[in-house]
């Protein structure tokens, strides 16, 4: 075996003081968090780094939900889970169509539409979450778990559809027009030729959709206020209206709430890096 | 005769102009759901806004509020100082995770959870780790020097330095992953040929690296400004705005007016940021739309 030489040695030992700093940066709210989860109250304030009794009794608390809090617990994560898919699949379904439209069919005024939805991306969420708490207001969606859906959909399909513009112009027209030649109909050629062909975009447009409204907050804390009617995010932020709060089931709800999106995101990190990552940085 | 009549009509050219018209109508009847979303949800709701933000009385109205001046001055800071700052850390970690490493590999795997997770609890998590009294970081405070550490959210440069420091925690990893993937897309043979002429590192970054990546850095830089302005839960949920208000920024000082029921004031307020915003917007628009 060959001893690593001097100067190897003294990279590594570079890297290393670059990568432990990260490390420590990203996991600490993190472990925070984790250590709260399974920390009884005293442990959980006393500032420890490792609890003295760890218990899973947070969770069991939160599962049962035995605490005033969290009575609505289930709910919550049920309005949540549909909100966040029923937001993923209309986005898919508007985005994929636009996307089809645009892209395959070169509708004419296509390039403008795509233009309109660029120029949404580019609203900042909080701006537009002013008018658009007063328009669900006029529309009498207000409380309504319709209004975060649309409002999500809404945020979500205009990236949608300029990814899904980007990745189907890569698809060689001679796939459409062979289609064509054989006697494929327009609805043919979108559920035979490119829908499968789109396959790790569609999935990859629909991840983020869906990860996106579940991570929502702003939206859903304007435009839903019931206890039965709130996300879970809205949840966690309620907990900050009494001054005694119980920060270690605070914590244990935020860890349950995180978990879903984090397996989601690694399960598909493989069509989300290629399909995100590739069209945002197109130069 | 009547072969060549009926060959003459399967030629394509009358077929094919109707199916292009069918086409269409598919083109159009397929755009419809997202302009039905586009005119119920950003066309009405922004004109709506824009009529209510009509009356110059709003605007004196935000001139006179100390706290709009304040936030406008924060959210500034925000941009300028906390958006450079963080892609500077991006582009350096970025050649960091580049280096070909197992570890390092694990590392990246790890270092994308900040984006990974929602951003509620993990920013709860370190508004409590900031506790005066029971957080985490003034118990290590006290555990080094035997002093009580500052009452952190308390003071206002320290909140918004905090919320901003939030705001990397959570957005750097993408920035990286972005900048990351512009530079493994640099030709590996230039490396090696400045490696022959005797190229330092900062003569390679300097001459190679930056050169292709300015173009992207910049991109960045002006994508990540826009989506900053809309960034709400980092100085909500951690500040909430305070102490006395002196944290707010246009986003979250515009939720405020509107939680006031102060809708046209709240419509101002965003209004005084288009100066801002619409340049911003012309140029991703430009760098996007090719």
């Amino acid at each position: 075996m060959k001893l690593p030489t001097l100067r190897e040695v003294g990279t590594e030992a570079k890297l290393l003081l670059i990568g432990i700093p990260v490390f420590i940066w990203t996991m600490i709210p993190i472990y925070h968090m984790f250590l709260f989860a399974i920390s009884p109250k005293e442990d959980a304030f006393s500032g420890k780094l490792w609890p003295d009794h760890p218990t899973l009794h947070n969770f069991h608390i939160v599962f049962y939900q035995e605490h005033y809090f969290l009575r609505d617990f289930w709910i919550q994560f049920w309005n949540s889970t549909v909100i966040a898919l029923a937001a993923g699949a209309l986005t898919l379904f508007i985005a994929t169509a636009a996307a089809f439209s645009i892209s395959r069919l070169k509708v004419p005024g296509g390039r403008w539409v795509m233009n309109l939805a660029l120029f949404t991306y580019f609203i900042p969420a909080a701006f537009l979450a002013v008018p658009m708490y007063r328009t669900m207001g006029n529309y009498g969606l207000l409380n309504n778990h319709w209004s975060l859906i649309l409002a999500m959909v809404t945020i979500a399909s205009p990236y949608a559809i300029w990814v899904l513009k980007q990745a189907s112009d890569k698809l060689p027209v001679e796939l459409d027009e062979a289609a064509v030649m054989d006697g494929a109909t327009t609805l043919q050629l979108f559920r035979l030729v490119y829908v499968p062909l789109m396959m790790p975009s569609l999935v990859a447009i629909g991840t983020y959709a869906v990860l996106l409204a579940w991570n929502e907050y702003l939206y859903a804390f304007l435009l839903l206020s019931k206890d039965t009617d709130i996300t879970l995010p809205v949840a966690l932020g309620n907990f900050l209206a009494a001054d005694d709060s119980p920060w270690e089931l605070l914590m244990t709800t935020g860890f349950i709430y995180a978990l879903p999106p984090a397996a989601v995101y690694y399960a598909f990190k493989r069509y989300m890096v290629g399909g995100l990552t590739a069209g945002a940085v197109k130069s | 005769m009547a072969i060549t009549l009926s060959g003459s009509d399967t030629i394509p050219a009358p077929p094919l102009s109707a199916r292009l018209t069918t086409q269409q109508v598919w083109g159009i009847l397929l755009l419809v759901p997202y302009l039905l979303v586009f005119l119920a949800f950003v066309v009405y709701p922004v004109g709506y806004g824009l009529w209510l933000a009509r009356n110059p009385a709003n605007y004196v109205a935000l001139y006179n509020d100390p706290i709009f001046a304040r936030a406008a001055v924060n959210t500034l800071i925000f941009l300028v100082i906390g958006i450079n700052v963080k892609m500077l850390i991006a582009l350096f970690l970025s050649g960091f995770f580049a280096q070909q490493r197992p570890w390092i590999k694990w590392l990246s795997v790890i270092f994308i959870l900040p984006w990974a997770v929602p951003s509620i609890p993990t920013i709860l998590s370190v508004r409590f780790m900031l506790n005066p009294e029971w957080g985490m970081v003034n118990h290590f405070i006290f555990s080094l020097t035997g002093d009580d550490g500052p009452n952190w959210l308390n003071d206002p440069t320290v909140a918004l330095t905090m919320a901003i420091a939030v705001h990397i925690w959570k957005s750097l990893p993408f920035w990286t992953l972005i900048l990351l993937t512009g530079r493994l897309a640099i030709p590996q043979d230039l490396y090696e040929a400045s490696e022959v002429d005797g190229a330092s590192p900062w003569q390679k970054f300097r001459f190679i690296t930056w050169p292709s990546m300015q173009m992207l850095y910049v991109t960045c830089t002006l994508l990540s400004m826009i989506w900053t302005l809309g960034d709400f839960n980092s100085v909500y949920l951690l500040t909430g705005g305070g102490p006395a208000d002196l944290t707010h920024v246009l986003s979250t000082l515009g939720i405020r007016y509107l939680r006031l029921d102060q809708l046209s004031l709240a419509m101002a307020s965003i209004v005084c940021a288009i100066p801002l915003v619409l340049p911003l917007m012309y140029f991703m628009m430009k760098r996007l739309s090719r």
